[in-house]
Protein backbone atom coordinates (compact mmCIF):
# COMPACT_ATOMS: atom_id res chain seq x y z
CA UNK A 1 0.00 0.00 0.00
CA UNK A 2 1.10 3.54 -0.66
CA UNK A 3 3.86 2.56 -3.03
CA UNK A 4 1.70 2.59 -6.19
CA UNK A 5 2.67 5.38 -8.55
CA UNK A 6 -0.90 6.34 -9.28
CA UNK A 7 -4.30 5.32 -8.00
CA UNK A 8 -6.91 6.03 -10.65
CA UNK A 9 -10.09 7.29 -9.03
CA UNK A 10 -13.00 6.74 -11.41
CA UNK A 11 -15.69 9.43 -11.56
CA UNK A 12 -18.75 9.96 -13.76
CA UNK A 13 -16.89 12.67 -15.64
CA UNK A 14 -13.74 10.58 -16.05
CA UNK A 15 -14.13 6.87 -16.64
CA UNK A 16 -11.14 4.60 -16.47
CA UNK A 17 -10.68 4.22 -20.23
CA UNK A 18 -10.25 7.95 -20.90
CA UNK A 19 -7.20 10.14 -20.34
CA UNK A 20 -9.01 13.40 -19.64
CA UNK A 21 -12.54 14.64 -18.97
CA UNK A 22 -12.45 16.61 -22.22
CA UNK A 23 -11.58 13.45 -24.15
CA UNK A 24 -14.51 11.58 -22.61
CA UNK A 25 -16.90 14.43 -23.41
CA UNK A 26 -15.67 14.70 -27.02
CA UNK A 27 -16.11 10.95 -27.47
CA UNK A 28 -19.74 11.16 -26.27
CA UNK A 29 -20.50 14.11 -28.54
CA UNK A 30 -18.96 12.37 -31.53
CA UNK A 31 -20.91 9.18 -30.80
CA UNK A 32 -24.19 11.10 -30.67
CA UNK A 33 -23.41 12.87 -33.94
CA UNK A 34 -22.67 9.53 -35.63
CA UNK A 35 -26.09 8.30 -34.48
CA UNK A 36 -27.73 11.50 -35.75
CA UNK A 37 -26.06 11.01 -39.14
CA UNK A 38 -27.72 7.58 -39.41
CA UNK A 39 -31.00 9.34 -38.55
CA UNK A 40 -30.36 11.88 -41.32
CA UNK A 41 -30.12 8.99 -43.79
CA UNK A 42 -33.21 7.32 -42.26
CA UNK A 43 -35.35 10.43 -42.79
CA UNK A 44 -33.40 11.18 -46.00
CA UNK A 45 -34.94 8.13 -47.70
CA UNK A 46 -38.42 9.49 -46.96
CA UNK A 47 -37.55 12.99 -48.13
CA UNK A 48 -36.19 11.43 -51.35
CA UNK A 49 -39.39 9.41 -51.89
CA UNK A 50 -41.46 12.56 -51.27
CA UNK A 51 -39.36 14.53 -53.78
CA UNK A 52 -39.68 11.86 -56.48
CA UNK A 53 -43.49 11.52 -56.15
CA UNK A 54 -44.11 15.22 -55.74
CA UNK A 55 -42.25 15.72 -59.02
CA UNK A 56 -44.19 12.93 -60.75
CA UNK A 57 -47.70 13.90 -59.52
CA UNK A 58 -47.18 17.62 -58.85
CA UNK A 59 -50.77 18.72 -59.64
CA UNK A 60 -52.43 16.20 -57.29
CA UNK A 61 -49.79 16.78 -54.59
CA UNK A 62 -50.45 20.55 -54.81
CA UNK A 63 -54.18 20.08 -54.08
CA UNK A 64 -53.50 17.55 -51.30
CA UNK A 65 -50.77 19.70 -49.71
CA UNK A 66 -53.02 22.79 -49.78
CA UNK A 67 -55.68 20.91 -47.77
CA UNK A 68 -53.37 20.96 -44.73
CA UNK A 69 -53.89 23.71 -42.13
CA UNK A 70 -51.06 26.27 -42.52
CA UNK A 71 -51.89 28.25 -39.37
CA UNK A 72 -51.70 25.16 -37.14
CA UNK A 73 -48.50 24.03 -38.88
CA UNK A 74 -46.83 27.42 -38.40
CA UNK A 75 -47.87 27.67 -34.73
CA UNK A 76 -46.60 24.16 -34.07
CA UNK A 77 -43.29 25.05 -35.74
CA UNK A 78 -42.98 28.02 -33.38
CA UNK A 79 -43.79 25.79 -30.38
CA UNK A 80 -41.06 23.35 -31.38
CA UNK A 81 -38.51 26.14 -31.93
CA UNK A 82 -39.28 27.53 -28.46
CA UNK A 83 -38.79 24.02 -27.03
CA UNK A 84 -35.37 23.91 -28.71
CA UNK A 85 -34.54 27.25 -27.10
CA UNK A 86 -35.55 26.00 -23.64
CA UNK A 87 -33.47 22.84 -24.26
CA UNK A 88 -30.43 24.98 -25.16
CA UNK A 89 -31.02 26.97 -21.96
CA UNK A 90 -31.26 23.68 -19.99
CA UNK A 91 -27.87 22.59 -21.37
CA UNK A 92 -26.46 26.00 -20.41
CA UNK A 93 -27.83 25.64 -16.87
CA UNK A 94 -26.24 22.19 -16.66
CA UNK A 95 -22.88 23.56 -17.83
CA UNK A 96 -23.06 26.18 -15.09
CA UNK A 97 -24.10 23.55 -12.54
CA UNK A 98 -27.39 25.29 -11.70
CA UNK A 99 -29.64 22.43 -10.68
CA UNK A 100 -32.93 24.29 -10.16
CA UNK A 101 -32.64 26.24 -13.43
CA UNK A 102 -31.78 23.00 -15.23
CA UNK A 103 -34.92 21.26 -13.92
CA UNK A 104 -37.04 24.33 -14.76
CA UNK A 105 -35.89 24.44 -18.39
CA UNK A 106 -36.13 20.65 -18.82
CA UNK A 107 -39.74 20.78 -17.59
CA UNK A 108 -40.45 23.71 -19.94
CA UNK A 109 -39.02 21.71 -22.86
CA UNK A 110 -41.17 18.73 -21.86
CA UNK A 111 -44.29 20.94 -21.78
CA UNK A 112 -43.62 22.50 -25.21
CA UNK A 113 -42.87 19.05 -26.65
CA UNK A 114 -46.18 17.85 -25.18
CA UNK A 115 -48.05 20.79 -26.73
CA UNK A 116 -46.52 19.96 -30.14
CA UNK A 117 -47.66 16.33 -29.86
CA UNK A 118 -51.14 17.40 -28.71
CA UNK A 119 -51.58 19.72 -31.69
CA UNK A 120 -50.28 16.96 -33.99
CA UNK A 121 -52.85 14.54 -32.54
CA UNK A 122 -55.59 17.14 -33.16
CA UNK A 123 -54.45 17.50 -36.78
CA UNK A 124 -54.40 13.74 -37.35
CA UNK A 125 -57.86 13.40 -35.83
CA UNK A 126 -59.06 16.07 -38.27
CA UNK A 127 -57.68 13.96 -41.14
CA UNK A 128 -59.73 10.97 -39.96
CA UNK A 129 -62.89 13.10 -39.81
CA UNK A 130 -62.27 14.52 -43.30
CA UNK A 131 -61.56 11.04 -44.78
CA UNK A 132 -58.02 12.12 -45.64
CA UNK A 133 -56.49 8.95 -44.20
CA UNK A 134 -55.37 6.44 -46.88
CA UNK A 135 -57.71 3.46 -46.94
CA UNK A 136 -61.13 2.33 -48.23
CA UNK A 137 -62.97 5.49 -47.05
CA UNK A 138 -60.39 7.91 -48.47
CA UNK A 139 -61.74 10.87 -50.40
CA UNK A 140 -60.16 14.20 -51.40
CA UNK A 141 -62.37 16.79 -53.11
CA UNK A 142 -61.44 18.03 -56.57
CA UNK A 143 -58.97 15.30 -57.48
CA UNK A 144 -59.73 12.77 -60.23
CA UNK A 145 -56.77 10.52 -59.31
CA UNK A 146 -57.60 9.46 -55.74
CA UNK A 147 -54.70 6.98 -55.69
CA UNK A 148 -52.15 9.74 -56.16
CA UNK A 149 -53.79 11.81 -53.42
CA UNK A 150 -53.60 8.77 -51.11
CA UNK A 151 -49.90 8.58 -51.90
CA UNK A 152 -49.45 12.14 -50.63
CA UNK A 153 -51.27 11.36 -47.39
CA UNK A 154 -49.36 8.07 -46.99
CA UNK A 155 -46.12 10.06 -47.15
CA UNK A 156 -47.61 12.74 -44.87
CA UNK A 157 -48.53 10.20 -42.18
CA UNK A 158 -45.27 8.25 -42.53
CA UNK A 159 -43.11 11.38 -42.24
CA UNK A 160 -45.03 13.24 -39.52
CA UNK A 161 -45.65 9.92 -37.73
CA UNK A 162 -41.97 9.00 -37.65
CA UNK A 163 -41.17 12.54 -36.51
CA UNK A 164 -43.78 12.31 -33.73
CA UNK A 165 -42.34 8.93 -32.68
CA UNK A 166 -38.98 10.64 -32.26
CA UNK A 167 -40.71 13.33 -30.19
CA UNK A 168 -42.23 10.66 -27.92
CA UNK A 169 -38.76 9.13 -27.42
CA UNK A 170 -37.48 12.66 -26.70
CA UNK A 171 -40.19 13.18 -24.09
CA UNK A 172 -39.17 9.90 -22.41
CA UNK A 173 -35.51 11.00 -22.39
CA UNK A 174 -36.50 14.39 -20.94
CA UNK A 175 -38.48 12.71 -18.15
CA UNK A 176 -35.45 10.60 -17.26
CA UNK A 177 -33.21 13.70 -17.31
CA UNK A 178 -35.60 15.57 -15.00
CA UNK A 179 -35.57 12.65 -12.57
CA UNK A 180 -31.76 12.43 -12.65
CA UNK A 181 -31.38 16.22 -12.32
CA UNK A 182 -33.77 16.08 -9.37
CA UNK A 183 -31.49 13.49 -7.73
CA UNK A 184 -28.54 15.84 -8.27
CA UNK A 185 -26.70 13.62 -10.76
CA UNK A 186 -25.55 16.48 -13.01
CA UNK A 187 -22.88 18.98 -12.07
CA UNK A 188 -20.77 21.61 -13.84
CA UNK A 189 -18.13 18.84 -14.23
CA UNK A 190 -20.50 16.12 -15.43
CA UNK A 191 -23.48 17.01 -17.64
CA UNK A 192 -22.86 14.97 -20.79
CA UNK A 193 -26.30 13.23 -20.76
CA UNK A 194 -28.06 16.62 -20.81
CA UNK A 195 -25.77 17.88 -23.58
CA UNK A 196 -26.18 14.77 -25.73
CA UNK A 197 -29.98 14.62 -25.20
CA UNK A 198 -30.01 18.26 -26.29
CA UNK A 199 -28.34 17.30 -29.58
CA UNK A 200 -31.08 14.70 -30.16
CA UNK A 201 -33.88 17.16 -29.36
CA UNK A 202 -32.45 19.83 -31.69
CA UNK A 203 -32.05 17.24 -34.45
CA UNK A 204 -35.76 16.34 -34.23
CA UNK A 205 -36.45 20.08 -34.44
CA UNK A 206 -34.37 20.33 -37.63
CA UNK A 207 -36.36 17.50 -39.24
CA UNK A 208 -39.57 19.46 -38.59
CA UNK A 209 -37.92 22.63 -39.98
CA UNK A 210 -37.80 20.78 -43.34
CA UNK A 211 -41.11 18.90 -43.00
CA UNK A 212 -43.15 22.07 -42.42
CA UNK A 213 -42.35 23.90 -45.71
CA UNK A 214 -42.21 20.72 -47.80
CA UNK A 215 -45.55 19.33 -46.62
CA UNK A 216 -47.55 22.48 -45.85
CA UNK A 217 -46.17 25.37 -47.87
CA UNK A 218 -44.55 24.90 -51.25
CA UNK A 219 -47.73 24.72 -53.37
CA UNK A 220 -49.75 27.43 -51.63
CA UNK A 221 -49.19 30.02 -54.36
CA UNK A 222 -50.80 27.86 -57.05
CA UNK A 223 -54.36 28.76 -58.13
CA UNK A 224 -56.91 26.38 -56.67
CA UNK B 1 -11.90 21.12 -25.70
CA UNK B 2 -12.43 23.96 -23.27
CA UNK B 3 -16.15 24.32 -22.74
CA UNK B 4 -17.79 27.38 -24.25
CA UNK B 5 -20.90 28.67 -22.54
CA UNK B 6 -22.98 30.94 -24.75
CA UNK B 7 -24.85 33.88 -23.24
CA UNK B 8 -28.63 33.99 -22.74
CA UNK B 9 -28.59 36.95 -25.15
CA UNK B 10 -27.11 34.79 -27.94
CA UNK B 11 -29.72 32.05 -27.48
CA UNK B 12 -32.55 34.58 -27.35
CA UNK B 13 -31.39 36.28 -30.56
CA UNK B 14 -31.16 32.89 -32.31
CA UNK B 15 -34.71 32.04 -31.17
CA UNK B 16 -36.05 35.39 -32.45
CA UNK B 17 -34.29 34.85 -35.79
CA UNK B 18 -35.81 31.35 -36.05
CA UNK B 19 -39.32 32.63 -35.30
CA UNK B 20 -38.89 35.49 -37.81
CA UNK B 21 -37.75 33.02 -40.49
CA UNK B 22 -40.79 30.81 -39.74
CA UNK B 23 -43.09 33.80 -40.27
CA UNK B 24 -41.16 34.71 -43.44
CA UNK B 25 -41.40 31.23 -44.97
CA UNK B 26 -45.13 31.05 -44.18
CA UNK B 27 -45.89 34.45 -45.73
CA UNK B 28 -43.67 34.02 -48.80
CA UNK B 29 -45.44 30.73 -49.56
CA UNK B 30 -48.57 32.68 -50.53
CA UNK B 31 -46.65 34.87 -53.00
CA UNK B 32 -46.49 33.47 -56.51
CA UNK B 33 -42.78 32.96 -57.20
CA UNK B 34 -43.40 30.14 -59.68
CA UNK B 35 -40.62 27.56 -59.58
CA UNK B 36 -38.74 29.67 -57.04
CA UNK B 37 -41.22 29.09 -54.21
CA UNK B 38 -39.53 25.73 -53.58
CA UNK B 39 -36.11 27.40 -53.71
CA UNK B 40 -37.22 30.12 -51.28
CA UNK B 41 -38.75 27.57 -48.86
CA UNK B 42 -35.65 25.37 -48.89
CA UNK B 43 -33.23 28.33 -48.61
CA UNK B 44 -35.06 29.55 -45.48
CA UNK B 45 -35.15 25.99 -44.06
CA UNK B 46 -31.38 25.62 -44.59
CA UNK B 47 -30.78 28.96 -42.80
CA UNK B 48 -32.88 27.72 -39.86
CA UNK B 49 -31.00 24.42 -39.83
CA UNK B 50 -27.67 26.25 -39.73
CA UNK B 51 -28.83 28.46 -36.84
CA UNK B 52 -29.97 25.44 -34.81
CA UNK B 53 -26.87 23.37 -35.62
CA UNK B 54 -24.25 26.10 -35.13
CA UNK B 55 -25.71 27.72 -32.00
CA UNK B 56 -28.10 25.33 -30.21
CA UNK B 57 -26.09 22.20 -31.09
CA UNK B 58 -22.75 23.98 -30.48
CA UNK B 59 -21.19 22.90 -33.78
CA UNK B 60 -19.37 26.27 -33.73
CA UNK B 61 -17.39 25.13 -30.70
CA UNK B 62 -17.11 21.45 -31.63
CA UNK B 63 -13.90 19.60 -32.40
CA UNK B 64 -12.70 19.39 -36.01
CA UNK B 65 -13.53 15.68 -36.01
CA UNK B 66 -17.18 16.34 -35.08
CA UNK B 67 -17.46 19.05 -37.75
CA UNK B 68 -16.00 16.64 -40.32
CA UNK B 69 -18.50 13.93 -39.34
CA UNK B 70 -21.42 16.38 -39.67
CA UNK B 71 -20.26 17.51 -43.12
CA UNK B 72 -19.61 13.90 -44.15
CA UNK B 73 -23.16 12.95 -43.15
CA UNK B 74 -24.64 15.77 -45.21
CA UNK B 75 -22.46 14.68 -48.13
CA UNK B 76 -24.02 11.19 -48.02
CA UNK B 77 -27.49 12.76 -47.97
CA UNK B 78 -26.56 14.76 -51.09
CA UNK B 79 -25.34 11.56 -52.78
CA UNK B 80 -28.67 9.86 -51.94
CA UNK B 81 -30.70 12.74 -53.40
CA UNK B 82 -28.49 13.44 -56.43
CA UNK B 83 -28.15 9.85 -57.63
CA UNK B 84 -31.86 9.11 -57.17
CA UNK B 85 -32.97 12.31 -58.91
CA UNK B 86 -30.41 11.94 -61.70
CA UNK B 87 -32.39 8.80 -62.59
CA UNK B 88 -35.96 10.14 -62.23
CA UNK B 89 -35.31 13.59 -63.73
CA UNK B 90 -33.54 12.31 -66.85
CA UNK B 91 -36.08 9.59 -67.72
CA UNK B 92 -37.54 10.32 -71.14
CA UNK B 93 -34.71 12.63 -72.19
CA UNK B 94 -33.47 10.09 -74.73
CA UNK B 95 -35.78 7.91 -76.78
CA UNK B 96 -35.22 4.22 -76.15
CA UNK B 97 -35.48 2.17 -79.38
CA UNK B 98 -38.35 -0.29 -79.24
CA UNK B 99 -40.42 1.68 -76.67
Amino acid sequence: MGSEAQVHVETLALREQFDTEAQQKDASTLGMWLFLITEVMFFGGMFTAYTVYRRAYSDVFAVASSSLNVAIGAINTAVLLVSSFTMAMAVRAAQLGRRKTLILFLVATLIFGGIFLGVKAYEWNEKFEQHHVPGPSFHLEGVPQQGRAQLFFSLYFAMTGLHALHMVVGVAILSWLIWMAHKGRFTAQYNTPVDVAGLYWHFVDIIWIFLFPLLYLIDRHLPK
Amino acid sequence: MTEHIDSIRTYTLVLLALLALTAATTLVAFVDLGEFSVVAALAIAVCKMLLVALFFMHVRHSTKLTKLVVLGGLLWLVILLMLTLSDFVTRGWIGVPGR
